[in-house]
């Protein structure tokens, strides 16, 4: 094959972090123009890769060409010099200035006297997002911008520098489905410019709609490398994982007679509350989840979804309406997480990093973050490291946690290895009510197959769980009922056979059901 | 447990290193004020550890350094930064001498540990202002404390003129014999004529002590999380500012109880100023010392050395050499210690 017609080849490529292979002799080659996704698990070299490319490790084997010739890239520098960019998953930008004055951060254009030309640099801003369509206001303040806004201004600063090979590491991890639909048509627009475009990514439904060739990586090696048409989407899982994997998890469907006879766990009346902000996030939400099902919460982000677990799970005080746990009513002023927990309570936090985890503290102290005043696990005077130690053991089995090491920090697991860790100690409280918030965001298929079949068999063992996910297959796979939340209501309520994607999605854009 | 041993021998060597590169950048400024480098840090080596005495100041200006160094070191745990280590200083040594020379009738198996607890009580009392205004509406602890050592000070200052002075003094009278505590030359008497006393003990039982607490105990445990990560700890449903209401009070207990030493141990009275920055030395203990109490202990000799040094080599330099060769051997301390936890992340990361 013609060498001269890749954009980028890696070839052989090895990096060791001590006695670990991040990679290990992985090989990638794009064309020029494609989109190219590069998929594998959490922990399969994917990113190790990209930023070998883009300069920020030096590989301790193999060789580079760009544009068909060799090269070294010591720096992110080096890479930019070769037109080569990157957009991190954290987005590194500075809240308090324009989106303009973000754009020519390091390269401002200077005018009379040495001074700023903050004319020129907007004018050249405004002219790239006409250009590629990314509406953006160059006068804007970036702290006023959204998630989606915030991307496409790292992509902008990569064309501003001139990149012609775009790396994007998970790119719609922060995207909402709206969102994503209009960044997918932002890619294609930068492809037909010529653009190169690397995708990290493991949302294989991603791949098959908007890459053009997919690379798949697993345990530091590229096992394969495809034109996109042709595969499926349990293919490239199977490659991936190197098992078959299941996408449904089996499960027998709660019929309406049952749930009629089934005792009410939780039963939310009227409630109203306030968000961070100060405006009203719940308006009078009501919703009743039963024993032993699941009831999926669908809605776009932001319309209360977080409020409503915040109420339920102590950390927030409601401005009126009732909540019942197990019949017993929720008193506001002396409601807490851990009297919540006390009643039965589980709850894996939307944000695993803020929320569900102490990244600095080890596996084993974070499996008992909330549970560590158990007396299996403390007295007042002293806390038992031995026995979390082994309930720790015994939950990384159970799960399957890798790398089996309780006293490993939790913050040097993958994503997917840490979410795993939440669900296992929320789990193990053996809980009457779970609410369980994005389970699956950032997650690989295998811990996504694994976590929906654990949440399943919480249902199963009794528990009546409380599921808000923004991936709508999720809750379509996973629910018994679903309800809508637009603007702090419940907008309407679906048993699991009713509902389609479709009606789902025009009730959470405020429309009305047919 | 084999990595951690490896860790806190690094962190030694760095930190060995760290203060013979301020002594070498030190020997410039002796230089410069035309002195011998060579003679002065022999005379201040002889002065502050080889001879006895000397070896007793050494100790005794460590003492309260100690407290108010796991005093800074608590509240750093859960991110708070108690700069009022001072105030409360100042307030633990007033209520303790004001119980030691007001109950003069009590034996002292009543009076001694009476004063200790006045001590105690008095840096919490101060420290619950900020500790409060904190929790109840945000108030930033690092202003709220800097205010309360003004006060402290303007208070103290103003009870001893207006009530408490012995005339043609600024001290108060002398607490009861009862409630004095035993010199170390007591039991070594090649000390004899420093004021070091067994506070040092008790400093010493305060580091095991907060050690456990930090390590050992669900309070801890609590403690380290909320410091780094409260959202998380807030989620898990730890209370939150019940945790911080308690590591304020400790830290400004253990900052009144730095007072012990001065009060009951060396002149048995209140006196203004009597604290000489200590509170405030506090802070650098607890940095050089890495949060850590034995950490604390090390720096806590180290500055408590270069404090009663200022005396040994007075005849030779300026008393400014010390406070250069201070400054230095925290900016030396600080950084490659930051340097060292890099270069260790490198290695177990990279």
């Amino acid at each position: 094959m013609d060498k001269t017609a890749y954009e980028i080849e890696l070839i052989g490529v090895t990096k060791k972090f001590g006695s670990l292979y991040a990679n290990k002799g992985a090989s990638l080659r794009v064309r020029k123009g494609e989109i190219h996704a590069l998929v594998g698990e959490n922990g399969a070299g994917k990113s190790t890769l990209m930023k070998v490319l883009y300069g920020m490790y030096r590989p301790d084997a193999g060789e580079i060409r760009i544009r068909g010739e060799a090269v070294s890239i010591p720096s992110p520098k080096a890479a930019i010099d070769l037109k080569i960019g990157m957009v991190h998953q954290h987005f590194m930008l500075v809240k308090t200035l324009t989106v303009a004055e973000n754009v020519i951060l390091g390269e401002e254009p200077v005018g009379n006297g040495g001074a700023l030309d903050y004319a020129k640099a907007a004018a050249g801003t405004r002219q790239l997002i006409d250009k590629f369509n990314l509406i953006l206001d160059p006068d804007a303040l970036v702290a006023d911008l959204s998630v989606g806004e915030e991307q496409r201004l790292e992509i902008l600063k990569l064309l501003y520098r001139k990149a012609d090979i775009l790396i994007l590491d998970e790119p719609t991890a922060v995207l909402t489905p709206q969102e994503i639909k209009y960044f997918f048509d932002i890619i294609r627009k930068l492809s037909s410019e010529g653009k190169t475009v690397i995708l990290i990514t493991h949302k294989l439904k991603e791949v098959l709609s908007i890459s053009s060739s997919v690379t798949i990586m697993r345990q530091g090696v590229t096992v394969a490398s495809l034109p996109t048409a042709g595969t499926s989407e349990s293919g490239l899982a199977q490659l991936m994982v190197g098992r078959p994997v299941v996408f449904q998890v089996e499960r027998a469907l709660r019929t309406a007679g049952e749930l009629e006879k089934s005792p009410a766990v939780l039963e939310v009346k009227d409630l109203t509350a306030m968000s961070g902000k100060g405006h009203t996030a719940l308006n009078g939400l009501s919703l009743e989840i039963k024993k032993g099902e699941i009831f999926g919460l669908a809605g776009v982000e932001g319309n209360g979804q977080s409020e409503l677990i915040e109420v339920l799970t102590g950390l927030r005080r409601p401005v009126s309406g009732s909540v019942k746990v197990l019949g017993e009513a929720i008193d506001p002023a002396g409601n807490s997480a851990r009297k919540m927990f006390s009643l039965g309570l589980a709850h894996v936090p939307e944000d695993r990093h803020k929320k569900g985890l102490v990244l600095d503290y080890s596996v084993a102290e974070n499996m008992v973050l909330g549970r560590h005043r158990e007396p299996a696990f403390s007295t007042p005077a002293r806390m038992n490291f031995e026995g979390i130690a082994a309930f720790a053991a015994r939950m990384i089995g159970d799960y399957g946690i890798y790398p089996p090491r309780p006293q490993l920090r939790a913050g040097a697991l993958s994503g997917g290895n840490q979410q795993k860790i939440v669900v296992a100690r929320e789990l193990s409280r053996l809980p009457r009510l779970l609410v369980v918030a994005q389970p699956t965001r950032g997650v690989d298929v295998g811990a996504i197959e694994f976590i929906h079949k654990k949440i399943i068999e919480t249902r199963d063992a009794g528990c009546a769980v409380l599921l808000i996910s923004a991936e709508l297959p999720e809750i379509l796979s996973l629910s018994d009922r679903i309800g809508v939340i637009y603007r702090g209501r419940i907008a309407d309520v679906f048993g699991a056979k009713e509902a389609t994607e479709e009606k789902l999605g025009l009730l959470m854009m405020g429309g009305k059901a047919g | 447990m084999n990595k951690n041993t490896k860790a806190f021998l690094i962190n030694l060597g760095v930190t060995l290193a760290a203060v013979l590169a301020s002594l070498v950048v030190g020997a410039f400024f002796i230089l410069l004020v035309h002195a011998n480098p060579a003679l002065v840090y022999r005379r201040l080596f002889e002065g502050v550890i080889l001879n006895p005495y000397g070896l007793a100041q050494t100790l005794f200006k460590a003492t309260p350094l100690i407290m108010t160094g796991l005093a800074l070191a608590l509240g750093f745990k859960a991110s708070i930064f108690n700069i009022g280590a001072e105030g409360q200083m100042v307030i633990g040594g007033f209520v303790c001498a004001w119980l030691g020379f007001t109950f003069t009738g009590l034996p002292a198996a009543l009076l001694v540990p009476l004063c200790l607890a006045g001590a105690f009580a008095g840096g919490m009392l101060w420290a619950s202002v900020p500790a409060v205004l904190k929790i109840k509406t945000g108030a930033h602890e690092v202003i709220t404390t800097i205010m309360m050592n003004f006060i402290a000070l303007a208070l103290t200052n103003y009870l001893i003129t207006a009530y408490f002075h012995l005339p043609e003094t600024v001290h108060t009278q002398l607490i009861a014999g009862s409630a004095a505590l035993p010199r170390l030359d007591h039991y070594v008497p090649a000390f004899r004529g420093s004021p070091a006393n067994v506070t040092l003990f008790m400093a010493a039982a305060l580091c095991f002590a907060f050690w456990w607490l930090i390590w050992k105990t669900p309070y801890g445990y609590e403690t380290r999380a909320i410091g780094l990560n409260p959202s998380a700890a807030e989620t898990g449903g730890i209370h939150i500012n019940r945790n911080l209401l308690l590591t304020f009070l400790i830290s400004g207990g253990l900052s009144g109880f730095a007072a012990v030493n001065f009060i009951m141990g060396y002149k048995h009275y209140y006196e203004e100023g009597f604290t000489q920055g200590v509170g405030f030395m506090g802070i650098a203990v607890a940095l050089v010392g890495q949060n850590n109490p034995f950490g604390i202990i090390f720096a806590a000799l180290l500055f408590g050395a270069l404090s009663h040094g200022t005396l040994v080599i007075n005849a030779l330099v300026p008393k400014d050499i010390i406070q250069i060769l201070q400054a230095l051997v925290i900016l030396f301390v600080i950084s490659s210690n930051l340097l060292a936890k890099k270069y260790m992340a490198r290695l177990t990361e990279d």
